[in-house]
């Protein structure tokens, strides 16, 4: 295994690419072949996305927000070379709605909202609110690396170069 | 923006190594071991350690209290004194202007001024409060996982340091590599293959142009792709 303090800086890129295929997973509906099919489980994009363009003299930071927010400004970008630095994402299991932002760089989570619980009115009602949090948490947790995992994977393989990366070029184009 | 704040931020870390058994007690000495002391009433600007999560205030680890099968769940407190500088500067230049008057000087040494200045913040320190913040951790023995409900870099790495000190395991942050390296189901193949990813390009085929003679992009010594691909 590499040094940390290395790997963290030298592949910062491996997040962003998997943001960016997330959104190509997610426009095409791609992600059902990925994610368990017994679970009725939904992706959708969230209010916020920020795209980072690396490739220009100055890092160019593009930032969209809104639930009306149009997305084509974030194609824009992608044509010209930015990728996916954070992304919202909204994610359903049987109707029920887990929000959350995932960056990039370190796979961090902010503004993670899981579907309403209740508040624990006594001590004694402590442990089960959350004992129910950490179920709800760790959903949102298996979904998320499911999908880091299968971008894993097809990111080391020759199909990374051979078909998916001109599928999500294609896409861009489109 | 705790476990039970309807919106939150966390943090994902793989514990390294196997705790020392009995589990209950070794953690128990951990958490006890470094458990917060309070500076509201001495000179010390700062101070962290571990407290209950059912009582931040009170860190009491009694009777197993941070058991919440199969997890082990507290928290991690971090109090700072923060004294406004204008406060300070009050102080001071009273404090000069009274000892120029009583002394019949024209100036004060900049040793002296030093000292008067120190001895201010040490008294104002120890009158005032200090400020609690409070950062959830969960921790699951049994997957080598842990949460920790901040994204702020600064108690990212206190935590990382105290749960060193408390339990003599290290902690590693999930971010991509360590992520892809941790996760199971992949042959040293390809782990080689993760070593050595360089970045993609998905721009446009006029930008790969332009971009092909640029400095190509974050990981640093990047293999360059043809703008034919």
């Amino acid at each position: 295994m590499l040094d940390i303090s290395v790997a963290y800086s030298r592949f910062r890129f491996i997040g962003q690419e998997f943001l960016t295929w997330l959104w190509y997973l997610i426009s095409t509906g791609g992600y059902t072949d990925i994610l368990d099919k017994d679970s009725n489980i939904s992706l959708a994009l969230g209010d916020r996305m920020v795209l980072e363009n690396r490739h220009s003299k100055d890092i160019e930071i593009i930032t969209i927000k809104g639930t009306q927010a149009d997305m084509k400004e974030g194609v824009v970008a992608l044509t010209k070379g930015a990728l996916v630095a954070e992304l919202g994402l909204v994610i359903h299991v049987d109707d029920q709605p887990w929000k959350l932002i995932l960056k990039g760089e370190n796979l961090g989570m902010t503004n993670l909202k899981t579907p309403a619980t209740g508040h624990p009115e006594t001590a004694e009602d402590l442990e089960g609110a959350v004992l129910e949090k950490a179920y709800l948490y760790e959903t949102a947790f298996n979904i998320t690396e499911q999908l880091y995992y299968t971008f894993i994977k097809q990111r080391i393989s020759n199909d990374w170069d051979n078909q998916i990366k001109t599928n999500i070029k294609n896409w861009i184009k489109k | 923006m705790g476990i039970l704040s309807s919106s939150t931020s966390v943090v994902r870390y793989r514990v390294n190594g196997k705790i020392k058994e009995p589990l209950l007690d070794t953690i128990a000495h951990g958490l006890i071991k470094h458990r917060i002391s309070e500076i509201d009433n001495n000179s010390e600007d700062k101070t962290s350690g571990w407290t209950s999560f059912k009582n931040p205030y009170l860190a009491d680890f009694s009777g197993s209290s941070f058991i919440y099968d199969p997890y082990v769940v507290f928290s991690l407190r971090i109090d700072k004194k923060s004294i406004p500088p204008k406060t300070i500067q009050k102080q001071y230049v009273t404090e000069i202007s009274r000892r120029l008057a009583n002394n019949d000087r024209t100036y004060i040494s900049r040793h002296e001024k030093k000292e008067i200045k120190d001895r201010i913040i040490t008294s104002l320190g120890m009158r005032i409060p200090a400020t609690p913040n409070i950062y959830d951790v969960i921790w699951f023995p049994e997957k080598s996982t842990l949460w920790f409900f901040s994204t702020l870099k600064s108690a990212n790495e206190e935590v990382e340091s105290l749960f060193l000190k408390s339990f003599s395991l290290s902690i590693i942050r999930l971010f991509p590599y360590t992520q892809a390296f941790y996760m199971e189901g992949f042959s040293d193949r390809e782990k080689d293959k993760l070593n050595n990813l360089s970045p993609s390009n998905f721009a446009a085929s006029r930008i790969n142009d332009r971009l092909s003679d640029n400095d190509f992009g974050p990981a640093g010594g990047g293999t360059r792709e043809s703008p034919s691909e």
